[in-house]
């Protein structure tokens, strides 16, 4: 989704969003995210701080604050958390685990097929946690500490592992693309 | 599920401290994921002379031993070539950007509004990566004037400073002042605009 992706030509416009709707984004990030409050509201989203909403194109919306990209949303889907932020909270979203020979593919965006996360290196949540179609996975990798891309997932974990090919998370965001690149906005 | 225990022992009143991920100065990716970039030789310079610890847990004997193991021969070879390949690549492509910026030019235009009254239009500055932006705001605090950043026919960026100050702003350049870093003298072009066409063209 950000392979490509230039601030003077990709971003239609910015507002600062009505408390309100703030308001009801706060909930669903609580809501959507293994997080508590009291971490949301002291390390990444203060209670008096306004976010800003940066419109894309295709509907993409990515909410910043103090101009640092925080998370971002395609149409009214899931909030997905940037990198940075991730790699700051590694648990607000699930893990799944790829291993390091769909590394080198992983970093030029491509969506991550099932062999690579049923595979020796790789690693998916147990059938007793399985996780279902649409869930935000950051993407971590074989042997490193660190994830390495936020996804959605295709297909159910339990599935993944029955049909054992296909493309198992498209991937959002990744380390190394213009969203990583864009420090501020 | 995810609320394991390390996490649960972080939590306390002030919530769960976020981590501090160091990042590669080189090529700003997490010192792992250096190998899958394309300045791998830099950034494993970087990090041996910043970080010797790291660098040896990446890079030292058991960590080579232990990533071997993971890769078939065939893939580890496939990496290996395409890593070098890349930094072929980032290298050129660097090097077409230094060249482009050491080619390009900047253009300090006087154009006449009416018969005594002029306006400065500064063009190509985001070429040697400075703000525009920024650099207008200067100029209107420097020049005490009216400075925009507007676009002109063919459709880049200028910034139109109200006044002569065509000296000034090569002064300015010439001397590095505040943001307007990077520009060599030699890159500087002055260019008189009258209401009749043609310009008289002069070096700085």
């Amino acid at each position: 989704m950000f392979k490509k992706f230039s601030p003077g030509t990709d971003i239609a416009g910015q507002t600062i969003l009505k408390s309100s709707v703030q308001r009801t984004i706060r909930n669903n990030l609580l809501a959507q995210w293994n997080i508590d409050q009291t971490t949301l509201e002291t390390h990444i989203w203060p209670k008096k701080e306004a976010l800003v909403l940066v419109k894309g194109r295709e509907h993409l919306s990515i909410y910043t604050l103090h101009g640092e990209p925080l998370f971002f949303q395609h149409f009214d889907g899931p909030f997905i958390p940037t990198l940075k932020l991730l790699h700051k909270f590694p648990k607000v979203v699930p893990g799944v685990r790829v291993d390091r020979g769909a590394i080198r593919f992983l970093l030029a965006g491509a969506n991550m097929m099932a062999p690579g996360f049923t595979s020796k290196g790789g690693w998916l949540p147990g059938p007793d946690a399985p996780l279902a179609v649409g869930t935000v996975v950051s993407i971590e990798t074989e042997g490193n500490e660190h994830a390495a891309a936020v996804g959605i997932l295709k297909m159910s974990t339990e599935e993944i592992k029955a049909a054992g090919k296909g493309v198992a998370v498209e991937i959002m965001c990744y380390l190394g693309d213009d969203l990583w690149n864009l420090a501020k906005i | 599920m995810a609320e394991t225990s390390a996490a649960g022992a972080a939590s306390n009143a002030e919530g769960i401290a976020p981590l501090n991920v160091l990042y590669c100065a080189v090529c700003s990716l997490p010192p792992e994921y250096c190998e899958f970039g394309s300045h791998f030789t830099k950034c494993k310079a970087w990090l041996e002379e910043a970080h010797p610890d790291l660098f040896e847990r990446y890079y030292g004997e058991d960590a080579l031993t232990k990533k071997a193991a993971t890769l078939s021969l065939a893939a580890a070879t496939a990496l290996e070539a395409d890593t070098a390949k890349k930094e072929k690549k980032a290298a050129a492509k660097e090097d077409a950007e230094e060249k482009r910026k050491m080619a390009s030019r900047v253009t300090i235009k006087r154009i006449e509004r009416n018969k005594k009254k002029f306006v400065t239009a500064v063009m190509g500055l985001e070429a040697f990566g400075i703000d525009l932006k920024k650099a207008s705001k200067q100029f209107a605090t420097k020049f005490a004037t009216g400075a925009s950043v507007s676009k002109n026919a063919s459709g880049t960026d200028e910034i139109v400073v109200q006044g002569d100050v065509t000296d000034e702003i090569v002064e300015m350049l010439e001397g590095n002042v505040g943001v307007l870093k990077g520009v060599p003298a030699d890159n500087i072009i002055c260019v008189e605009d009258k209401k009749k066409k043609g310009g008289e063209n002069s070096g700085a």
